[in-house]
């Protein structure tokens, strides 16, 4: 299973522990936490669905390359960042 | 006279309260947030907040018991393959995806329509809520006018509905205006949309379009209470005034020191009082010569007076945005926020002014609490 983290600073906003998902893309996980952090969805994606201009993530301490469709692949033992980027601060 | 007023700032929503010893700062909430627009419902006492966090979007929330307690409800949502105009400075002359940036207007309708919300958005949507804004709707027949693909943004990249006009006895009947979109108007509810902007020129576009309706950058659009059919618009290029109902309008260039700014408040019984806060037009953005002012038209913008007292009258560099302005129900009393955290009011239809703050964060929407 996948581990999704997200950066503490959303704590101000909403609910958002650390989740375990399976997944084979980034979309997969995320979808699978905003299954249950429905809220959540809009915080980090925008609302044609794409990652939020100024968020980041991370697969295994790679920045991911596709930001509208989130296919870039996980592994079971992906550890997923979701993070602010630096813009938009 | 009010006794409470919202400011809507780039670090919080505060509430003055009036007591025997003045106003004051009642409340202070959503600490840090760059609240971009707010709306106490007169209605039902519902007050909105937008929000327009830096990394995690757009945002609204409400509270039904003045503050105390606050809940996020929906937000507009653009349908999937929305797109706006390529604009005159794109690059590549391509549309450009939709997606929503930010809530520039909130309005109530009408008192027969008790949970209707109107809502103008940041790149150009109208939405509409009949459930307190607990889900939106695109109002499509307005999207979908081939026209709108020909908005362009004004100051912010994208084009955006900033101001709602309900008619005060006919809720039907909504006037919106957008930068740089020109004035829509519908008599259905929505149903259908007009351009009324004749009369209206730009001096930003070459001469031979520089009347065309859908170019206009209407800064702020009110519309008087009183006399529905007479609406004021502070443009980029000046101030225009219709008595028509929108049909045509009127450049005035009686605005002294200058007819350039971005808010305009009218007197909610006397259409041809009105205010407005001059600054040097456009690239420079400062009141003239340093001195911030409020300029006052009794006549319908034919002459003007430049209200002084009480106002910083040197070194100034405070600009008043479009929504920064207001007036209450009864006229007397005026509340003005800047860009640099002052905020005064007049209980004096403007002739004075008092310093309510020099502290604030930069001011973007002022609105007195009407009962």
């Amino acid at each position: 299973m996948a581990r999704v983290l997200f950066t503490p600073n959303l704590e101000r906003h909403l609910s958002c522990p650390e989740a375990t998902v399976s997944g084979a893309s980034v979309r997969e996980a995320l979808d699978a936490v905003f299954e249950t952090h429905q809220q959540l969805r809009g915080y980090v994606l925008d609302d044609q669905s794409r990652l939020r201009q100024h968020m980041v993530i991370f697969v295994d301490g790679k920045m991911i390359v596709d930001r509208v469709h989130l296919s870039d692949a996980i592994t079971v033992d992906s550890e997923i960042y979701v993070m602010q980027a630096l813009s938009g601060g | 006279m009010s006794s409470q007023i919202h400011i809507a700032t780039r670090k919080g929503l505060f509430r003055l309260d009036r007591s025997s010893n003045g106003w004051s700062i009642g409340r202070y909430d959503f600490e840090g947030e760059h609240v971009s627009m707010m709306l106490h419902d007169p209605r039902d006492g519902t007050t909105y907040a937008a929000m327009n966090h830096g990394h995690f979007g757009v945002k609204l929330h409400r509270s039904r018991d003045t503050g105390v307690n606050w809940e996020e409800c929906a937000t507009p949502v653009y349908p999937e393959g929305a797109e706006i105009g390529a604009g005159p400075f794109s690059t590549d002359g391509k549309p450009k995806p939709a997606s929503l940036s930010e809530i520039w207007a909130l309005e109530a309708g009408g008192t027969d329509q008790p949970q209707r919300l109107w809502c103008g958005t940041i790149p150009g949507g109208l939405f509409r809520s009949d459930d307190s804004g607990t889900s939106w709707q695109l109002v499509e027949s307005l999207w979908d006018r081939p026209e709108r693909l020909q908005w362009f943004g004004g100051g912010k990249d994208d084009p955006g509905i900033h101001s709602i006009c309900v008619h005060p006895e006919n809720s039907q009947h909504v006037t919106v205006s957008i930068s740089c979109g020109g004035v829509w108007v519908t008599e259905d509810d929505g149903e259908s949309w007009t351009c009324k902007a004749d009369g209206i020129r730009a001096d930003y576009v070459p001469p031979d379009q520089a009347h065309d309706p859908n170019i206009q950058d209407v800064h702020r659009l009110v519309q008087s209470p009183s006399h529905p059919d007479t609406y004021w618009a502070q443009h980029h290029n000046g101030v225009f005034r219709t008595t028509d109902g929108a049909h045509s309008w009127q450049e005035l260039s009686g605005i002294q020191p200058s007819p350039f700014g971005f808010a305009v408040a009218v007197h909610p019984k006397q259409p041809d009082t009105a205010w407005f806060v001059p600054a040097i037009k456009d690239e420079c953005r400062v009141p003239v010569d340093g001195k911030f002012v409020i300029a006052r038209t009794t006549d319908g913008g034919e002459t003007s007076e430049i209200l002084t007292q009480g106002l910083p009258g040197e070194h100034s560099y405070d600009i008043v945005y479009r929504h920064a302005l207001d007036i209450d129900e009864t006229g007397n009393c005026l509340a003005v926020g800047s860009t640099t955290g002052n905020f005064w009011i007049s209980e004096d239809g403007g002739d004075s002014w008092q310093t309510i703050s020099t502290n604030l964060p930069p001011v973007y929407c002022v609105r007195f609490v009407k009962i």
